[in-house]
């Protein structure tokens, strides 16, 4: 196929300069620059995740996360995931979320991938960071 | 709880029959012996009626207090009268007092008003005091002396000139988490006016103290919090018997420092989690407390129980029953000289959902 030939045309090109500059290439090499950005990066999620959690999701009857929680507490992200003995069934953190979108907020669940979701996540774990990991655990 | 046990509950006054999902409290004065004295009160708090547009409110907050007004008036003995521990509305917006008042209007009984931050920050408290009059005040009952304060006052400047509108102001203050809030206070023209009024009562008089916000200081982080709180408990220090119930912090809690006893009541609305459960700060919650019964999120009312106290001689016995969970009793121990659980004090005789993390 032209498209794989052409990649591996400018793979060889690409190694020959490489050789040809004598320098080491070592993929697995990051920067402090790196690490600041993926920990923004990390960070800005977190802070889109604290907005969805105190207001900022579209609830149909303006109750909020927080208003139960706190500072994301008694969500206890870490037990996830949990044989949830209502739903009688093994469920994962974002369940639950999702439960409370629907029920408190009486308002439409999120898609399991969707941004908000993984940004209410992203709160709500780093506000229990350094909590030993205890799944299963009631 | 079947209709037939319910009754058979209510009317037993203090015998506690069967398990019941009553958000309010039930309180009790019983001094000494002379029966005549003796009487109740009923006690509801934080039901937070939030607007959502036009003419629909929150149904969940709604059904509680509903509830509660539907179950206080079914008490027996009747109380003499009803306590509201302030947090009728979430945003302080009239409609949301309003629709508040409009389903306690349907208590039978005389009920006397406590003011919370969610009822006061949008128009620092304006419609209230339209609707309900002064935010402190005492009176006297059956040899009892009652005292409600406006504990969630705070700095001038956070108050005045920090923010843009009340609405905003608002919004800030109904942020629980909110690094941007102010702690909640008495402030110096109320402890004033409480010396004042506490010069006129005989220090053996029972002393009973009524506050949105807990008189002692439990965690700042959540105003779980009064900043003045040692002046006031000071000028409570001189009475043989003090009593300090209050609201905001929607869970069961009890403490004892000197010679006052604390008890905070439940929410109709929703629990909270204790903030020892928030790891990533320090907070004091009272050694002495054992949690309640953790909520299960799938049942409406739940943690949203009530409290049957008892006031003997001047100190005070609290049972709670939980919904879906096991009764509670906290009773005053001469021997340990502060409120302790009857069955759960001990360590070793807690139960899994007691346990909250």
């Amino acid at each position: 196929m032209p498209y794989k030939n052409s990649l591996k045309i400018i793979s060889r090109m690409v190694l020959a300069a490489c050789v040809g500059t004598s320098m080491p290439v070592l993929s697995d090499k990051f920067s402090q620059e790196d690490l600041d950005r993926w920990q923004q990066e990390f960070q800005s999620v977190v802070e889109r995740g604290e907005n969805l959690f105190h207001g900022g999701l579209q609830s149909r009857n303006t109750v909020s996360c927080d208003q139960c929680h706190p500072n994301g507490a008694n969500t206890h992200p870490e037990t996830y995931p949990k044989f949830q003995q209502q739903l009688g069934r093994v469920a994962a953190l974002r369940d639950m979320i999702n439960w409370c979108i629907q029920n408190p907020l009486e308002s439409d669940p999120l898609g399991l991938d969707d941004p908000d979701m993984i940004a209410l996540e992203a709160y709500i774990t780093q506000e229990r960071r350094g909590v030993e990991l205890t799944p299963g655990r009631h | 709880m079947s209709n037939y046990n319910r009754r058979r509950f209510l009317k037993a006054g203090g015998a506690l029959l069967a398990a019941g999902t009553l958000p309010i409290s039930l309180v009790e004065l019983a001094f000494g012996k002379d029966r005549k004295q003796n009487f109740t009160f009923a006690y509801v708090s934080d039901s937070h009626i939030t607007h959502v547009r036009g003419k629909q409110f929150v149904r969940n907050w709604d059904r509680g207090l509903i509830r509660a007004v539907a179950e206080t008036n079914l008490l027996d003995p009747k109380p003499d009268f009803i306590f509201y521990g302030g947090d009728i509305a979430q945003l302080g917006k009239p409609e949301e007092i309003d629709h508040g008042l409009e389903i306690l209007s349907g208590l039978h009984g005389d009920v006397h008003y406590v003011m919370g931050e969610h009822d006061y920050y949008l128009d620092l408290g304006e419609h209230w005091r339209k609707r309900l009059g002064p935010d402190h005040y005492s009176f006297n009952h059956k040899g009892v002396h009652f005292v409600v304060l406006n504990s969630i006052l705070t700095f001038d400047d956070w108050m005045y000139d920090k923010w843009s509108s009340g609405e905003e102001r608002m919004g800030q203050m109904a942020r629980l988490d909110n690094p941007q809030g102010s702690p909640f206070m008495v402030g110096e023209q109320q402890r004033a006016w409480l010396k004042k009024d506490l010069d006129a009562v005989s220090k053996d008089t029972p002393v009973v103290v009524f506050s949105h916000s807990p008189l002692q200081k439990i965690y700042q982080g959540w105003n779980f919090w009064t900043d003045d709180a040692e002046q006031v408990q000071a000028l409570l220090k001189p009475f043989d018997k003090v009593t300090v119930l209050y609201g905001h912090v929607h869970q069961i809690q009890y403490n004892q420092i000197d010679n006052i006893s604390f008890h905070a009541a439940m929410a109709t609305a929703w629990p909270w989690p204790y903030p020892s459960s928030y790891r990533q700060q320090a907070a004091h919650v009272p050694k002495l407390t054992v949690d309640m019964n953790r909520a299960d999120p799938f049942f409406e009312r739940d943690a949203t129980g009530w409290q049957f106290i008892n006031l003997d001689t001047g100190n005070v016995d609290v049972s709670y029953v939980l919904p879906d969970n096991s009764n509670r009793v906290v009773a005053w121990s001469d021997a340990a000289g502060h409120p302790v659980d009857t069955r759960y004090q001990a360590e070793a005789d807690r139960i899994p959902p007691q346990t909250h993390y």
